[in-house]
């Protein structure tokens, strides 16, 4: 493995960083589904026998399936609208010369570091004073506003990615902008799309503090996980449903990125 | 300057992008069938008169009409008018037939009627075997026949070229010129054409506006723009120029008898254009006009001796560059290689050159 270039040839030190990297990050993570297979109610090693029991037990549990349908439909819901938004929001940050661009785009942006719980209390005192009684749909507004960001960072590289002389090209034969989007624009980011509901539906999956404030009487599924942390003789059956969730939504996100691989790569020069 | 036949016009258009002027104040008219090339540096507006016309940019005032029709307010898919994009901008998802078959939507055709035109157009752009190839899988030289095909299909009334040819290579290019020459012939539909190479205009079109800084220079067919240009800059841009300062001594019936540093005394014809005896003019003479020998030729009727200092051979022809006495530059002179021609012989020798009167252009100094 000599051979390469200068900036090619392998880097011992930083193969070693990488996988230090992603130990520390996973590791942690890993422990959830190997207590989960363990024969024991207590999370402690050593380690008892190899068993089921705590995934069987989680199928009986009624509660939990019905958390479950409240997430999907709260994912599948805030993961449609915050991607419907988001292609729309991409299209206008890459298409049109927008006064103030760089600040609306922070803007856009900042629920991603803004914490979840300010933007909870704030949702919780404004619905208050609406009157909105707390339900699944005001768990879902506080969702889209969480995704939104996620949605539009995935579609941006989308629209950067090609050429807006195709567009042009539309409209040059004769199509308006309605019917450019239909046969140009949307097939040209529909991967971007497929990889934005995937993410999005992921994140609002997972969501907690939002759903913590928002929720009426319907637990969404991290709700339902929160609520049984306080019975012992649950828990193993709360690490089995963990281990369920990772595995899940690490199959959708990396399913969302696989799909959207080429964003940047689908220009049209020379090969 | 309005004209009967004129089938598109430009009408004292503007062009601002902020408070950069893009545009100038044109007026133009392009007749019906016209190839007609739009030729500048980069920045110089052509593009953007381009993109005016097929309704992507705003005239900021003026009016532009196609047909007679006033074009302000009218979108780009109401245009009578299709544009062959500088990177061809071909769709990527869709495969070659969908590409070219792309505007007839609207149009409600039967699935085999359309067909058969795709097949149609497939044939003219010589690319039959190619209809269920992704796009993105052909050549340079074959998108962009797609995209000419893409257009054409849709019977504009005017055909827009952004510099369609730049992408190609030197052979491709030379052979797509012809080919789209002959296919202007064949469609005899208007073709409005884009470039930056002088060559390619003098090749493809009727004719030529020399643009420069938001307006036209001069717009004239190739030969006049080649023999008589009307500016120092012109010509220029289009070929190469031998420039010689002179002073108007004296004027009768068109024609001036001025006195060139370096060159002696020549009378040239000047036409109407408005000079006095004193005047200071500038003598244009092409490469191509002089002669070049060891003896002083009979025949001609001015002749100067030089230094020959510089000499290239390139092939049909051969490039020589020659010193006057009292000649800041030195002089370019280009001979046909006709019958077998020596080795370049030795440099720095004493020449004659020699030209007649028709050689000379006479452009008034600003």
């Amino acid at each position: 493995m000599k051979s390469g270039t200068y900036i090619k040839q392998v880097n011992r030190p930083l193969q070693f960083y990488a996988v230090l990297f992603l130990i520390v990050l996973y590791v942690p993570v890993l422990f959830l589904p190997l207590f989960s297979f363990n024969d024991s109610i207590y999370v402690k090693f050593p380690l008892k026998g190899f068993t089921f029991q705590w995934y069987i037990e989680l199928l009986d549990r009624e509660p939990v399936w019905a958390a479950l349908m409240n997430s999907i439909k709260v994912g599948v819901t805030t993961s449609v609208i915050a991607t419907g938004f988001g292609v729309f929001a991409a299209k206008a940050i890459t298409r049109y010369s927008l006064p103030g661009r760089g600040p609306v785009v922070g803007f856009i942006m900042l629920p991603l570091v803004v914490p979840g719980i300010i933007f909870g209390v704030a949702l919780l005192v404004l619905l208050s004073q609406l009157g909105i009684r707390l339900s699944l749909y005001t768990v879902t507004a506080g969702h889209i506003i969480v995704c939104l960001p996620f949605a539009i960072a995935t579609m941006i590289p989308r629209f950067e990615g090609f050429d807006k002389s195709v567009e042009e090209a539309s409209a040059d034969l004769g199509e308006n902008a309605w019917w450019t989007f239909w046969r140009i624009t949307f097939p040209m980011v529909f991967p971007g799309i497929l990889a934005s509901l995937l993410l999005t539906f992921t994140v609002s999956f997972d969501e907690f503090i939002m759903a913590f404030f928002l929720s009426g009487s319907d637990a969404t599924l991290p709700m339902y996980i929160w609520g049984q942390l306080r019975f012992p003789q649950a828990f193993p059956s709360i690490l089995a449903m963990a281990s369920i969730i990772l595995a899940i939504s690490f199959i959708l996100v990396f399913l969302g990125q696989w799909i959207n691989r080429d964003a940047h790569s689908n220009t049209f020069e020379s090969k | 300057m309005t004209q009967d036949n004129a089938f598109i016009s430009f009408r004292n258009v503007n062009k601002f992008f902020g408070k950069y002027q893009a545009i100038d104040d044109v007026s133009l008219d392009i007749s019906h069938g016209e190839f007609f090339s739009l030729l500048g540096s980069s920045g110089c507006g052509k593009t953007t008169l381009l993109r005016m016309l097929a309704g992507f940019e705003a005239v900021s005032s003026g009016e532009i009409y196609i047909d007679g029709q006033p074009m302000s307010g009218v979108p780009p898919h109401h245009r009578p008018v299709n544009m062959v994009f500088q990177n061809y901008a071909i769709f990527p998802h869709l495969n070659v037939r969908d590409n070219i078959a792309y505007g007839l939507r609207k149009q409600k055709l039967s699935r085999a009627k359309r067909n058969d035109m795709v097949d149609d157009m497939l044939e003219l752009i010589k690319l039959p075997e190619y209809g269920d190839h992704k796009a993105t899988q052909l050549s340079g030289g074959q998108r962009q026949r797609i995209a000419l095909a893409r257009a054409l299909i849709l019977k504009p009334k005017v055909l827009l070229l952004d510099e369609p040819l730049g992408a190609l290579d030197k052979q491709l290019r030379e052979q797509m010129q012809l080919e789209l020459r002959a296919l202007q012939k064949t469609v005899g539909i208007t073709f409005v054409f884009v470039t930056h190479d002088q060559e390619e205009a003098l090749t493809l079109s009727d004719r030529i506006a020399v643009m420069s800084e938001g307006r036209y220079l001069q717009v004239d067919t190739p030969t006049g723009l080649y023999e008589n240009p009307v500016s120092r800059e012109v010509a220029s841009f289009i070929g190469t120029m031998n420039f010689f300062d002179g002073t108007v001594t004296s004027i009768k019936d068109g024609n001036a008898v001025i006195k060139v540093d370096g060159l002696g005394e020549v009378s040239a014809p000047v036409g109407t254009m408005p000079l006095m005896a004193g005047n200071t003019v500038t003598v244009a003479i092409r490469p191509e006009k002089f002669l070049l020998t060891d003896d002083k030729p009979d025949g001609l009727q001015y002749s100067v001796k030089g230094q020959l200092n510089n000499a290239a051979y390139l092939g049909e022809r051969s490039h020589y560059y020659v010193s006057i006495e009292g000649v800041s530059q030195p002089t370019a002179v280009s001979t046909q290689n006709r019958g077998r021609t020596k080795e370049i012989e030795a440099q720095n020798r004493p020449v004659w050159l020699s030209w007649d009167s028709a050689a000379i252009v006479v452009l008034k100094d600003v």
